[in-house]
């Protein structure tokens, strides 16, 4: 299935990228795994998104807990901690 | 209720003569934040943002009293003095008006993607969350606690 990547802030930086498609493949059903499975994607992506790298998900807009499950076409969006106000 | 992120200035006395008509309002409570020392650049998730503030809103209307609420977040280039964030709610009382208020900024801090990159004379760095500002917002989840 495919799903709409989106990244913000030190993170977007860190990777180079706004976002992107991405064909989730069948193996991975949560943002967790898919946070896991693009962090096997290369140096820069495991720095960032390695497990214990504070990290908050969201899934089509609204936040979501590591084990949310993922759909076709799905918003997921990977960024740091919040820090407005 | 009002919810609006912008890059633009916001005027407070407009905004709360805005939601001080009606009658039964006695009570409006407002907080401002404001750029301290350094430039800054505020990024925010567009779409999110405004859906997660609104939950936030609706969230505080159902543990107070809240006749009417606007709040107001800045993006963009931010330079120090300059106004960031508006929340103002009116109440019939003002118990209700400074708890609401002060829910709906905690939370804010915490639950709204915008992220602050401060512009320093050795280079700019994104602001790191404050626990402060988690404990802040979990003091809301235990109402034995909100007094603390």
């Amino acid at each position: 299935m495919k799903v709409k990547l989106l990244f913000f802030a030190g993170l977007r930086e860190q990777l180079g990228s706004s976002g992107e498609e991405f064909e989730v493949p069948s193996s991975v059903t949560t943002v967790a795994g898919l946070r896991s499975h693009l962090s096997q994607r290369g140096e820069k992506w495991q720095s960032a998104l390695a497990e214990g790298k504070p990290i908050r998900m969201a899934i089509n807009q609204d936040m979501a807990q590591p084990g949310a499950r993922l759909k076709a076409g799905d918003e997921v969006a990977f960024f740091p901690p919040v820090t407005g106000g | 209720m009002k919810v609006s992120v912008q890059p633009g200035d916001f005027d407070l006395n407009v905004e709360v003569g805005n939601i001080s008509g009606e009658k039964t309002v006695g009570a409006v409570a407002s907080f401002v934040g404001v750029v301290r020392e350094v430039p800054m650049t505020l990024e925010h998730y567009p779409g999110m943002t405004e859906s997660a503030i609104r939950k936030i809103v609706e969230e505080a209307g159902a543990r107070w009293k809240v006749i009417d609420c606007t709040v107001i977040h800045r993006y963009g280039e931010l330079k120090p003095g300059e106004q960031i964030v508006l929340v103002a709610v009116a109440s019939a009382h003002r118990g209700d008006a400074f708890a609401a208020c002060e829910f709906i900024m905690d939370y804010l801090k915490t639950r709204a993607p915008f992220w602050k990159k401060e512009h320093l004379q050795g280079g700019a760095r994104w602001v790191e969350a404050r626990s402060a500002d988690d404990r802040a917002a979990e003091r809301w989840q235990d109402p034995a606690k909100k007094a603390s």
